[in-house]
């Protein structure tokens, strides 16, 4: 099936069969290889992307689903030449280790910052409930959340 | 041995130790550019997916592959007697025992593989691996090992020879006698039977492979998740057969490692083999139920223990008798001399002349493993079985549990220590840790409000751990698996223009190497950590090393990184005494930079000494500024530390929470602070995983409960406690940069702290031990039975 | 990992897709959020010949009142259902199992309408509907050629049905929803003065609920109880609405000890299973537990002056 996919601004066509996951189109088809796997019941949230700005778990959508949405994916945070403030804040806090669960914790941070620009901790934590770590204890993961929105709030007042 | 003080000796241009330098591997993972095994992709790849046993234990009547051969886009199926005939359908495990790759004769464990299917697609590969027909003749699954040590249990290893029971392994440690005469003029015997569940490290990124062996050429790449490069380059040329000299193992990043990624696994060697005949690279990586019903899993061990004392509240001695489950096949990657890996320092942190440990492994219908997940070859173990079995004993006697351990600490003039099995711990002040934790908690608070609250009907229990680790894997004369000595190297060279690079036998998986051995080098050479490239996981690029696991990587390659810095320092020495026109003597040093002593303008910066190591080499002195040293250390590390665990358990439901989580480490001089507080928070994290919720169990029919993420669970944000940490610094005497390493030390100390919090809320009922998971259920039903009896 | 192969359609309309189902729709499976189906497929445990992709039909995602109901439509996702304020406002239990539902990524896609129909034993929401007395309105050809989504009236006529909550939910897995017949909308009525719970023990986020309890209560000006609802979650072989609880509570004023004989009467209506979760003695407790605190709550909303 031809399906046409805008991915962090560009505009891909291809043809593919139903089955495919998304989260295989975007690694195998589109090259993009940011966006992980991690399990196979829709528990771990490595493969979160998001479609017109929402967090979905790209595992468990099949690519068709997606014809003519937009997905931003972690290649895409970088926005002309320059990291994003949650990309700032995770090197910053040392938010990652193996750096696996690391895209996806990012946009799903982008997300919930967008949405709620001043998170409390407590907010942070059920916002990234869907997402697993097994590296930092999310200690960091947590704090360079709330420092993007810091820094997301700081850049819109000035 | 180096200062006391954590304040750095650099400045934080050149990013020497106590510098929380941010890290360079960030750079690539946060753009979304990290370069895992999944992400390789070579022309003409081919995909691979197993074919696994549904069930436990069975005979194989017979294997057709017709269907699965018949789909479009599978170019082979490989069985395990297509492999005998390359003599491949068994392996060598890490402990010396063998493995089947692709089962013949019988199926041992639920999820093992039988059959691989090659195809152009990983799709079309699922698609064909369901077609395989296998007939079994099921017998009957043994899942403990008390059933597998009884008599008349049907026998798993039918094709060993010689083999005529379940019994794995016997090990023991220790004097019987001086602890049975101990025990015979105690006070009092306080005894914990407590069993350590199997659980699982289940790092994000699957085990997986992309072998690409050159039909032409002979030279075979391997990419693959693999925590010791080299030593399995070791392997697969025994294994294989194939040259070493041909062989390239390449572990590109690892996305979590806690030592699911040190064994090798029949999908590598299958891959390869089908890569070897197909003349393609084979790619291969598992799913995530692959991943928890087949590979290396963790702990899964009976353990008692009898703790003696006498009637001031001093322990006597300590007898612990051990059961370990090791699945199907002994494939424990732990140094060969311990069967039962370092579980003798069951010990603890405590003074005692005499103890006596007995181990016994057994073979049952599991996947094969046991040591992993952060354990430090056993020492959660050991450490959990004595810090519950220390806390019971202050309840039993009567005194505060803070007391009882500061009471029998081994002192900080006591060491280098002794222990009665043998380790010799190098240095500790552990009242010291234990006293900060407890201000920092407000103990004493707490302990009264405990008090106000039992009153009540609200429970609140605190609960401590007071740890010793052993990392550091280890001296040639203990320490080696399958006969390769726990070295481990670092080969560092210093460019014209002053940069360096690097390179070690040690493999990160998220640890921060690239950036922490970066500040050694800095510390003992001044050149800007910046400046300093770090290599690791190339086999053709890097010298020998064992790999990263039980927190071996600071204590042995950091201090082979330190020597070999110090030894081109003396070079470098050298080299700026011709420069400057001066005697070597004359020189003095200070970080980056020699000066003629006494003559503050007559400097040479290591940069210009490095320039002319290639340009203005002094006579008779080789040019160049290289070398590699391979570090043989001459003991372990002993970081310890006191976790503190504060909770509130609601009585109705049995659920509980953590109020509090105090955890002050030691663990030496810290390299980076920032790294190092990050592996802590890890740790204690997969510490409240594996007290609450962490479990995978066995029905009778052999059955996995726990081989997805449904059922295997891993704590979110949202349960994950947060955590307060403190730090205390007593360098080990023998390290070259008084490290220790931190990797493991909140996965071995803090379980213990949190169950030992809740039997602490629950203590009053009657409530003294409850197996972990503690789960509410077993809160309630432990509550419920100290009501009845 | 990788589901079987399948065909995959995804039509612009509900005359479309009720075509689709009027002709196949024993052979094909319904994708809205995808959230329980495809995890399935994945396992390969559901291998449908045909998907159908409801999710580009129009004007079928709101959550909103009508004609003395609140209506959440086919298309409404869970993360909807969260942040709606029509829900704050209207329905307690609702707004407080919502939250509950999986974890906040798979809220984004999956609906509450599919998570009804898919009827897992061991969901939230059909304990939330059972207990709130909710009713399913089910769509088919059956010869109408136009079919107008949000109109006022309310659609009575051929081609659309009223399934009240407690025909629908056959058994797990199993709805009585015809082949032919698509979920437009599930509703529950409006009530003036009410409140409700649902107090769920998982594990970790994302789990299924060890015990889950829905408890919804209407009063009236004398703080009499004038309804009941009362549902259980995972202690049944798929979820328990407790009848027998909720004649008892109606006609009394709420209190500790109506609500413990009302618990009492739970604890015994259940039969949990013996699993890694718990003992079935300790999930009876639960229920009993919880099911006071749930009933505690709703009464403490409804009597807080919300109407």
């Amino acid at each position: 099936m031809n399906i046409t996919v805008t991915v962090n601004g560009t505009e891909h066509t291809a043809d593919i069969e139903p089955r495919r996951l998304l989260v295989d189109f975007i690694r195998s088809t589109l090259k993009l290889t940011g966006t992980h796997i991690g399990c196979d019941t829709t528990s771990c949230g490595v493969c979160t992307v998001l479609i017109d700005g929402t967090p979905v778990k790209s595992c468990t959508m099949f690519a068709v689903q997606a014809n003519g949405r937009a997905i931003t994916t972690v290649e895409g945070l970088k926005q002309n030449g320059a990291l994003s403030p949650i990309q700032e804040a995770f090197k910053e806090h040392h938010g990652l280790q193996c750096g696996f669960c690391t895209p996806a914790m990012m946009l799903v941070g982008t997300a919930l910052i967008a949405e709620n620009p001043d998170p409390s901790e407590d907010e942070v934590r059920w916002g990234i409930s869907g997402n697993l770590c097994r590296c930092t204890g999310y200690v960091n993961i947590v704090k360079s959340i709330q420092a993007a929105a810091a820094a997301t709030r700081e850049a819109a007042n000035s | 041995m180096t200062a006391t003080t954590q304040e750095p000796r650099t400045s934080p241009e050149i990013g020497g130790l106590g510098h929380s330098r941010r890290r360079v591997e960030d750079a690539r993972f946060i753009e979304g550019q990290g370069h895992y095994v999944d992400d390789i992709e070579l022309p003409g790849m081919l995909h691979m997916a197993i074919h696994r046993s549904p069930v436990a234990h069975a005979k194989i009547l017979s294997i057709d592959t017709s269907e699965a051969e018949a789909v479009e886009g599978v170019l082979a199926v490989v069985t395990g007697e297509l492999l005998a005939n390359y003599n491949l359908a068994w392996m060598p495990t890490l402990s010396g025992d063998t493995q089947a790759v692709l089962a013949t004769d019988k199926v041992r464990f639920q999820g093992q593989e039988i059959a691989a299917v090659i195809a152009t697609d990983r799709y079309v590969a699922q698609d064909a691996a369901e077609l395989i027909r296998v007939e079994y003749e099921e017998l009957e699954p043994i899942v403990n090992p008390q059933r597998s040590l009884e008599a008349d249990a049907p026998l798993i290893r039918d094709d060993k020879e010689g083999q005529e029971s379940n019994l794995c392994y016997e090990w023991e440690s220790g004097d019987k006698e001086a602890v049975d005469a101990a025990f015979a003029g105690a006070a009092k015997v306080v005894s914990l039977e407590t069993f350590y569940p199997r659980s699982h490290p289940a790092p994000l990124e699957t085990c997986g492979v992309v072998a690409d062996v050159n039909s032409a050429t002979g030279q075979a790449n391997i990419y693959m998740t693999s925590q010791a490069p080299h030593a399995h380059r070791t392997v697969f040329a025994l294994v294989a057969g194939l040259p070493e000299q041909n062989i390239r193992i390449i572990s590109p990043d690892i996305g979590g490692g806690f030592g699911n990624k040190v064994p090798v696994y029949p999908g590598y060697v299958v891959a390869t083999a089908a890569s070897l005949v197909i003349g393609k690279p084979v790619k291969w990586v598992e799913t995530r139920t692959e991943n928890l019903i087949s590979t290396g899993f963790a702990r899964d061990y009976y353990m008692k223990g009898d703790l003696a004392v006498d009637g001031e509240g001093k322990i006597l001695a300590l007898k612990v008798d051990m059961i370990s489950d090791q699945g199907a096949f002994f494939a424990d990657a732990q140094p060969s001399k311990f069967r039962a890996g370092l579980f003798h320092i069951v010990t603890g942190s405590y003074d005692y002349p005499a103890a006596y440990v007995t181990t016994r492994g057994a073979y049952t219908n599991k996947a094969p493993g046991g040591v992993a997940y952060r354990c430090s070859f056993r020492v959660t173990e050991a450490s959990y079985m004595i810090e519950r079995l220390v806390q019971n004993a202050a309840y039993e006697i009567g005194m505060d549990p803070a007391e009882f351990r500061a009471k029998n600490f081994i002192q900080p003039e006591q060491f280098p220590y002794m222990s009665p099995t043998g380790f010799v711990y190098d240095s500790g002040d552990y009242e010291k840790a234990m006293r900060l934790a407890m201000d920092m908690v407000g103990y004493d608070e707490i302990q009264k409000e405990k008090e106000q609250a039992r009153a009540e009907g609200h429970l609140v229990g605190i609960g401590m751990a007071s740890f010793t680790e052993v990392v550091g894997a280890g001296h040639g004369e203990e320490y080696d698996i399958l006969g390769l000595k726990m070295f481990d190297s670092a080969e560092l060279r210093v460019h014209p223009t002053g940069k360096a690079i690097l390179k070690l036998g040690v493999r990160s998986q998220g640890q921060g190497h690239e950036t922490t051995f970066a500040q050694i080098v800095a510390e003992e050479l001044g050149i800007p950590a910046s400046d300093v490239k770090v290599v690791e996981g190339d086999t053709d690029n890097t010298p020998y090393g064992l790999g990263t696991y039980a927190s071996r990587s600071t204590p042995v390659a950091g201090a082979a990184t330190a020597i070999i810095a110090r030894k081109l320092r003396d070079k470098a020495k050298k080299i700026a005494a011709h420069l400057l026109e001066a005697s070597e003597d004359d020189l003095e040093w200070e970080p980056g930079k020699f000066t003629i002593a006494g003559d503050p303008d007559s400097s040479v910066s290591i940069q210009d000494v490095a320039f002319a190591a290639y340009t203005n080499p002094p006579p008779g002195l080789e040019a160049g500024l290289e070398g590699v040293n391979y570090y043989d250390p001459p003991n372990m590390t002993y970081p310890f530390g006191t976790y503190i665990v504060v909770v509130d358990v609601d009585p109705e439901s049995g659920q509980w929470k953590v109020r509090r989580m105090v955890a002050v480490d030691d663990c030496g001089v810290r390299i980076n602070p920032m790294v190092v507080e990050g592996q802590i928070h890890g740790g204690l994290a997969e510490g409240y995983a594996m007290s609450s919720m962490q479990y995978i169990t066995f029905d009778e029919a052999g059955n996995c409960i726990g081989s997805n993420f449904m059922d295997y669970l891993i704590p979110t944000a949202w349960e994950t406690p947060r955590f307060e940490l403190g730090e205390t610094v007593t360098p080990s005497p023998h390290h070259p940069i008084g490290a220790k390493g931190i990797g493991e030390s909140a996965t071995v100390g803090s379980p213990a702290a949190y169950v030992n919090a809740v039997v602490d809320a629950l203590q009053h009922l009657g409530v003294t031990n409850i197996d972990m998971p503690v789960s509410s259920d077993r809160v309630w039903a432990a509550m419920e039975g100290a009501k009845a009896g | 990992m990788y589901p079987a192969k399948f065909d995959y359609l995804a039509p612009e309309s509900v005359e479309e897709t009720l075509s689709i189902l009027a002709e196949r729709g024993d052979e094909v499976k319904i994708l809205a959020g995808g959230q329980s189906l495809i995890p399935m497929m994945k396992l390969r445990f559901a291998r449908p010949s045909t998907l159908v992709d409801i999710n580009r039909l129009p004007d079928l995602d709101a959550i909103e009142v009508a004609n003395g109901h609140v209506r959440v439509q086919a298309l409404a996702r869970h993360a909807d259902v969260v942040r709606s304020d029509v829900i704050k406002s209207e329905n307690a239990l609702m707004a407080s199992a919502a939250p509950w539902v999986s974890d906040p990524i798979v809220r984004n896609l999956g609906t509450l309408c599919g998570s009804v129909a898919h009827h897992d034993p061991e969901g939230d929401w059909a304990s939330v509907m059972l207990a709130l007395d909710a009713e399913v309105v089910a769509v088919s050809k059956e010869g109408r050629t136009h079919f107008h989504p949000g109109a006022d009236g309310e659609r009575a006529t051929g081609g659309s049905r009223v399934v009240p909550i407690q025909q629908f939910l056959v058994d797990m897995f199993t709805t009585s929803l015809h082949p032919s017949e698509m979920v437009t909308e599930i509703r529950v009525p409006r009530y003036d003065r009410g409140g409700g719970s649902y107090q769920k023990l998982e594990r970790k986020v994302g789990d299924y609920a060890t015990v889950g309890v829905a408890a919804h209560l209407e009063l009236d000006d004398q703080d009499r109880i004038t309804k009941a609802g009362l549902a259980l979650t995972s202690v049944y072989s798929s979820n328990l609405k407790v009848t027998d609880a909720e004649q008892v509570l109606v006609g009394e004023a709420p209190g500790a000890e109506i609500f413990a004989e009302a618990a009492q009467i739970a604890r015994n209506a259940c039969d949990p299973a013996s699993d890694v979760r718990g003992s079935a003695e300790y999930k009876r407790h639960v229920v009993e537990v919880f099911t006071q605190r749930a009933l505690a709550e709703a009464a403490g909303i409804a009597q807080g002056g919300r109407s």
